[in-house]
């Protein structure tokens, strides 16, 4: 019994393991074979076809991928895509230091970027690329491009007090007659630059105050996704969360499983905020010029138009794309969130841990 | 029951003996290699909460929000631990120890759970009950994944324990019931111990499962400094607290199996007749379908909904199979690394019960305490500084997974190797046989289904592993894990279903295989009636 079973059992694990494995070796190989080369033609300025780019992206990765697989066709750079969350990437990045293999950085948020930045971490990104976008979607300092933007807005159940009379601003919302009618994702990186607006328009007291009555009146979830759904479900009547998690929600649940409505806050109001994701590359990245063309790339109107077609909802911001039809035009809604307010978000964060709203 | 061959050479320093016998101390020397590699976390979140400040120290942990984290984190864990004790423990008593019918196939659905990611278990609760939510959700949903750790362990023990006793105190007039609790429990106290000790601990560094069910435990409060803050200094300040805790459970559950060992006599364990069920048969069936219809019945029905009424699909695609392809190498790869690697551990702790041996198996616990996003960041530091080639390589995310569930692996081979006769290795060297002779011929073999439960737990674990997976795995390598990431963080969970699914489905052949030792019948116990 004990000699029939054991070697048939080692044999198999054993055959699956190397079976297994040849097929992660070959799908991991190539990823540092390039090195030279690429540095030598970077270095007499010749095309850069047959270069590779290592892009660590926390942005919607299937966007990301329609964008990575077109720089490649029309550039004949090889991007290598480390797709992950913006925050964890952001750390392993601090953690990998010089050594990083990452050419650029593409994040959701600006905080992720101003880390790197204010680490010394990123290297100045080209002016010609910088001067595609709007100045104030992108570094004050000029180390990292907006890309794309979305707008915070109020997400209610359809029919419920939410949707019938939505708050008009999102100083509401502390307000005692929202008490348990509320649903807040106070953990995820979307939130905190609301919390930084409201503290340079009304001030650290008063946001404190906002963020004390908001704990009072909103049931606490994990993330948007979550938020979203509670939502949806009917379980609180609305919150705060980025516009295309709801287009998202809606593609997945259909039309007919959607019940709920999107609202937008006053043009004025400091809940009316547009946030921008932004890459940016890596000083001590070994493919400079491949990096700026990736950047290059990402602002220039074929890039911006993938974006703007794509199913993460977003909003491109080179002049003369337009967004998706059904989205309403970005200038009617409200004003870019200052980069140089956002800063790394401590100041939000450390408001927010002391409301106790967030660990 | 401590033999006469165990107590003898712990009376002279083991340098001596080394030097004496002129040999390189190869198990000793291979046991803190491996303690070191598995450590290195420990050392890691040491040196970046240093880091930190005193002033961000006492602003962070003087909160009056801290103390309701701990109290969180310590009441559910007390509370799971607790409920996996039973259920592991009850499930495998009635799988190996009575007349249960289909027994095999009851410990391949019991054993499942632990194949379903994290996200699942999580989403799948509160999408289909909106009252599984806080404290009686979070010791729901946790019971449900963990029991397995638990049982698993306790199975392979009880697969291998000599029934002598439980014959004898049977035949001495106590029932079943007695017997159970007077003997089978104490019999399978290493497992036992060793799996309520791995599910505490796992608990302290959870947190993706306890934000979807709106639970707050004191990792809530690390991972807003790496998400948030990005502030690795100010999470290892958090995470030694973590620590801390965890050598509070690794010193208890030190304390309950130093009380004796227990180890049969004979190397040929011969298995009781069966307890026949009799009337119980019934509600113990109905029992054990509730439990696994509620561990792998609730996320089953959810990948099921997604699959037909989410409006994305992936199906059929080839990435679909090449991702399988690829999880599949890599939880076998690390399950076997994992169980190699506990085999010297715990080999050493267990021919030598001095404290340095028994010290260093236990610190390989600790690692288990750390959020997966501090192992990784980790692996990622030393890995890049002192390991550069193998950045970003397969070796490193097989690394990853290997420090992660190390304690698994652990837990079971350990568990195993308590019940092996303590002079049995040296009988078979007195007649001649060479050391990596009766280790390959004699101990192994005692402890295979030991080493079948190490693996699979590994395997099954590292399966459905995300966190370390996107951080360590090379650029370009799709697992289900990731895969399935990608589609339900743009909420296509029609998507993403598929990914899930067959981490279940792939999980039914390896636990097959791997505990096929510790299931149905033994022959044997037909012809010793």
């Amino acid at each position: 019994m004990l000699g029939s079973v054991r070697p048939v059992a080692a044999l198999s694990l054993a055959t699956v393991c190397v079976l297994a494995l040849a097929a992660c070796g070959s799908s991991g190989g190539g990823t540092s074979t390039d090195t030279s080369t690429a540095a030598s033609s970077a270095s007499t300025g010749q095309s850069l076809a047959g270069q590779t780019v290592t892009v660590y992206s926390g942005q919607h990765e299937q966007t990301v991928k329609a964008l990575a697989a077109d720089f490649e066709k029309r550039t004949g750079v090889k991007v290598e895509l480390r797709s992950g969350d913006e925050a964890e990437l952001a750390n392993q990045i601090l953690q990998e230091g010089k050594a990083s293999p990452a050419d650029v950085f593409y994040a959701e948020n600006p905080p992720a970027l101003t880390v790197l930045e204010e680490q010394g971490l990123l290297a100045p990104v080209q002016p010609d690329t910088l001067k595609s976008v709007p100045a104030e979607d992108s570094s004050p300092k000029g180390d990292w491009v907006g890309v794309s933007a979305r707008t915070a807005a109020f997400l209610a159940a359809e029919g419920k007090g939410a949707d019938t009379a939505p708050p008009a601003s999102v100083r509401d919302l502390a307000k005692p007659e929202w008490k348990g009618r509320l649903g807040i994702a106070p953990s995820e990186t979307d939130f905190a630059p609301i919390v930084t607006r409201m503290i340079k328009t009304d001030g650290a007291d008063a946001a404190r105050q906002w963020l004390l009555g908001l704990k009072a009146n909103a049931k606490s979830y994990g993330s948007n996704e979550d938020l979203s759904a509670a939502i949806n479900s009917g379980e609180v009547e609305g919150g705060v969360i980025d516009h295309y998690y709801f287009y998202r929600l809606r593609d997945e649940k259909t039309t007919a499983q959607t019940h709920s409505k999107l609202h937008y806050f006053a043009k004025s109001d400091p809940g009316a905020l547009i946030d921008v994701s932004g890459a940016g590359a890596l000083k001590s990245g070994k493919h400079q010029q491949a990096a700026q063309a990736f950047l290059g790339y990402l602002a220039s109107a074929p890039a911006q138009t993938l974006i703007a077609t794509s199913e993460s909802y977003e909003y491109p911001l080179v002049a003369g794309v337009k967004a998706k039809a059904e989205l309403p035009v970005l200038d009617t809604i409200g004003s870019v969130a200052s980069v140089a307010d956002l800063g790394d978000g401590k100041e939000a964060l450390q408001l927010l841990q002391d409301t106790g709203l967030l660990a | 029951m401590t033999g006469p061959a165990r107590t003898l050479p712990a009376g002279r320093s083991p340098l001596l003996r080394w030097r004496a016998a002129g040999r390189l101390p190869v198990l000793p020397l291979l046991a803190f290699a491996v303690v070191a590699v598995v450590a290195s976390p420990l050392v890691f979140v040491g040196v970046q909460a240093a880091q930190s400040g005193w002033d961000q120290a006492q602003r962070l942990l003087g909160r009056p929000l801290i103390a309701t984290l701990l109290w969180n984190t310590a009441t559910l864990a007390a509370a799971v631990t607790a409920a996996t004790a039973v259920l592991g423990f009850g499930a495998a008593y009635l799988v190996e120890r009575t007349d249960l019918p289909g027994r095999r196939w009851w410990t391949v659905a019991l054993t499942l759970p632990l194949a379903v990611p994290e996200f699942v278990r999580g989403y799948s609760w509160v999408s289909l009950f909106s009252s599984v939510r806080g404290y009686w959700g979070a010791v729901l949903v946790m019971t449900c994944s963990l029991y397995p750790l638990v049982f698993l362990p306790v199975a392979a023990t009880l697969r291998r324990a000599d029934s002598a006793a439980e014959e004898v105190s049977r035949s001495l007039g106590r029932g079943p019931l007695a017997t159970l609790w007077r003997v089978t429990l104490p019999l399978t106290r290493t497992a036992l111990a060793g799996g309520a000790l791995l599910v505490s601990l796992y608990l302290l560094g959870e947190y993706g499962a306890f934000a979807m069910l709106r639970f707050t435990t004191f990792a809530t409060a690390i991972f807003t400094q790496y998400k948030l803050g990005f502030d690795a200094a100010s999470a290892a300040l958090l995470t030694l607290v973590l620590v801390a805790l965890a050598l509070l459970l690794v010193l208890l559950e030190a304390g309950t199996s130093r009380r004796g060992r227990v180890a049969r006599r004979g190397t040929a364990g011969r298995r009781a007749a069966p307890v026949r069920l009799g009337l119980w048969r019934l509600p113990v069936l109905v029992a054990l379908t509730a439990l696994v219809g509620t561990a792998l019945g609730v996320p089953l029905y959810a990948l099921g909904y997604w699959l037909v009424r989410g409006s994305s699909t992936t199906l059929p695609s080839a990435s679909v199979f090449s991702a399988a392809l690829t999880t599949l190498g890599y939880a076998a790869t690390a399950a076997l690394v994992a169980t190699a690697a506990a085999v010297p551990v715990a080999l050493y702790a267990w021919r030598r019960a001095t404290r340095l041996a028994r010290t260093a198996e236990r610190a390989a616990y600790l690692t288990r305490a750390l959020p997966g996003i501090a192992v990784a960041l980790s692996v990622v530091h030393f890995a890049i500084r002192y390991a550069q080639p193998m950045y970003q390589q397969p070796p490193l995310l097989v690394a990853g997974y290997v420090i992660l569930f190390f304690p698994l692996a652990l837990t079971a081979v350990r568990a195993a190797l308590a019940q092996v006769p303590p002079g049995v290795e040296e009988v078979a060297r007195s007649l001649g046989t060479r050391p990596l002779a009766v280790l390959l011929r004699v101990t192994l073999p005692l402890v295979l289904p030991g080493l079948g439960a190490a693996a699979a737990m590994v395997a099954l674990t590292a399966s459905t592993e995300l966190t370390a997976t996107l951080l360590l795995r090379p650029t370009g390598t799709q697992t289900l894990a990731t895969q399935f990431w990608v589609y339900t963080s743009g909420l296509a969970y029609g998507a993403a279903a598929p990914y899930a699914a067959l981490m279940v489905a792939m999980s039914v052949p390896p636990v097959l295989l791997l505990t096929r030792r510790t299931l149905g019948p033994n022959p044997r116990t037909e012809t010793n009636r």
